[in-house]
């Protein structure tokens, strides 16, 4: 039975998202006619291209409720992250060096976090409960008065939960320590608000809202004044926090993605919950021992991350020929190691193992969550009639309790 | 990652899935790997009073590589005596599947489940209903030479 290829459906939204045509028109301009460099003070070409820059900049503040002035262009969420925890942390530590941060962050803010652990910042990883979020509790019990930051993420980018962030701000705002949060994955997606929610630095990305790839932005608040020693040494520009010529068609880009997810989040959202529960129900409903990852209900409409038990998520991808998803587990890597962040909710090991991310968001149709059910259906089905695993089950042996000869 | 046509063609139509009775005694069954390793190998063999592999089935829990190795095998070992096959050599079915390096241990883990499944028919043999008259016959063969 040779499956036919058909036309590729995407499912992997929260790797990256296809840029909203939209976007791309707003930016055409900045390409050819409009090129002037924004920081050319001298001519019309330079003063075109700094007004697009700070009208970008004014989109995006208004998506978070920020002023202006506290926006700085980055190349992207990992830099927006790296600035934002090494910059503070190497700010602040003559008078506070430690850092708290959580388990289940986005690679690189654990590995900021660990790069400022070799500088001498202490840095303390707080556990995730089963559904993925942290316990604000848990984090008021942690912070000292040698704290300087706390780092916790909006959105999960392999599970979707929300972090409760307006908690976590409170109670930063109440022990006086900044808070940081990646919002790579909930800009855009869920209501946001710098000052409802208490947040001093806030990291957005572009091409995970249908904007471009390539740039991203730091919120950093000005009151109270949040300080920041730069990654890099320049000219000076983004208020000495970041320097470099500031890439005008991208920041354009990124200011109109913000504008249209600004005007239909909440239209999407509603449209993205029916289809999400479309392709939850149709894939619950038809087969037996497959298990959600992360919290149902703190979670964004767009994702789902499942465990296909006694099923290997690597040739699950293969034989679901027409959907581009992600796998749970990285097996592809020497290591073998499945992924860390489902590891953290306390998912076994051959449970990971068995994990696919199904990303959907503003071009996913409804005709595609049918497609994909049926080829998900279909494929783990006949996984499982080939699965070793899936038999001993069936005859009531319990995996747990053989004794595997490890390789 | 991209792979051969050959792998994808045991994938899409996987050879000789199957089980057999783990308790007759013409069955020799091996089971590899380990679900935390996201590899489980069962291969199956039964064999002739000549020694000769008649049939064997397979069930494997793993990646697409993991699923082409242990079809493969399974085809190759038909046939073979228990000698030629416990000499077939890992290389040989990386070369044959043009596994990427990232999935040598796939065919690791086919060979090793040849290894097992002969292992297990063997000592089912000399543990057998059968086994006290044969080794008798061993022992008179021995007196003899």
């Amino acid at each position: 039975m040779t499956q036919k290829a058909g036309k590729p459906i995407y499912l992997d939204y929260q790797a990256t998202t296809p840029m909203d045509p939209r976007v791309l028109d707003a930016m055409v301009p900045y390409f050819t006619e409009k090129f002037g460099n924004p920081h050319s003070r001298n001519h019309v070409f330079g003063w075109e291209a700094e007004d697009a820059v700070e009208k970008a900049r004014t989109e995006i503040a208004a998506l978070i409720g920020a002023d202006p002035r506290e926006i700085i262009f980055t190349s992207g969420a990992t830099e927006s992250n790296n600035l934002a925890i090494k910059g503070v942390s190497r700010f602040y530590k003559d008078r506070k060096n430690h850092i708290i941060t959580c388990t289940t962050e986005h690679k690189c803010v654990l590995e900021s976090c660990r790069n400022v652990d070799q500088e001498g910042c202490e840095v303390t990883y707080l556990c995730v409960a089963k559904n993925g979020l942290i316990d604000p509790n848990q984090l008021r019990e942690t912070i000292t008065e040698k704290t300087a930051l706390v780092s916790i993420m909006g959105v999960n980018n392999e599970i979707g939960v929300i972090q409760p962030i307006a908690k976590i701000g409170a109670i930063c705002r109440e022990e006086g320590v900044f808070f940081h949060s990646d919002c790579a994955q909930a800009v855009g997606k869920i209501p946001l608000d710098v000052n409802e929610m208490n947040i001093d630095l806030m990291s957005i990305s572009g091409h995970k809202i249908y904007g471009p790839k390539g740039v991203g932005a730091l919120y950093v608040r000005r009151k109270p004044r949040v300080r920041l020693t730069p990654l890099f040494s320049g000219g000076g520009q983004e208020r000495g926090m970041r320097s470099g010529t500031l890439p005008a068609l991208l920041c354009v880009g990124l200011g109109e993605a913000c504008t249209i997810a600004g005007r239909e989040m909440a239209q999407e959202s509603e449209r993205l919950h029916y289809l999400r529960d479309r392709l939850y129900k149709g894939i619950t409903e038809q087969l037996p021992e497959v298990y959600l990852n992360g919290d149902l209900d703190q979670r964004i409409p767009g994702n789902l991350n499942f465990s296909f038990a006694y099923v290997e998520g690597e040739s699950l991808m293969m034989g679901i020929k027409n959907l581009c998803v992600s796998s749970g587990s990285a097996c592809t890597s020497a290591s073998l190691e499945p992924s860390y962040v489902l590891r953290a909710l306390g998912v076994s090991e051959d449970l990971a193992h068995t994990s696919l991310r199904l990303g959907i968001g503003r071009f996913t149709t409804e005709d595609e969550m049918d497609k994909a059910v049926t080829e998900i259906v279909t494929q783990v089905k006949k996984l499982r009639e080939l699965s070793p695993l899936w038999e001993m089950a069936q005859e009531g042996i319990d995996i747990g309790s053989v004794e595997w000869a490890a390789h | 990652m991209s792979y051969s046509d050959k792998l994808i063609d045991h994938y899409d139509n996987p050879r000789n899935v199957g089980s057999m009775d783990k308790n007759d005694a013409r069955v020799g069954t091996g089971l590899v790997g380990a679900p935390a390793c996201g590899d489980v190998m069962k291969l199956q063999i039964k064999v002739t009073p000549e020694g000769i592999i008649e049939d064997a089935k397979f069930k494997t829990f793993g990646c697409g590589s993991a699923i082409a190795s242990s079809s493969l095998i399974t085809e190759w070992i038909k046939g073979k005596t228990l000698d030629e096959a416990s000499n077939i050599k890992n290389k040989k079915i990386a070369e044959h599947l043009a596994l990427p390096p990232v999935k040598i241990h796939c065919s690791v883990l086919a060979e090793d489940a040849i290894k097992a499944a002969v292992e297990d028919y063997q000592t089912k043999r000399n543990e057998g209903p059968d086994a006290a008259d044969s080794k008798e016959a061993e022992k008179a063969r021995l007196s003899v030479g």
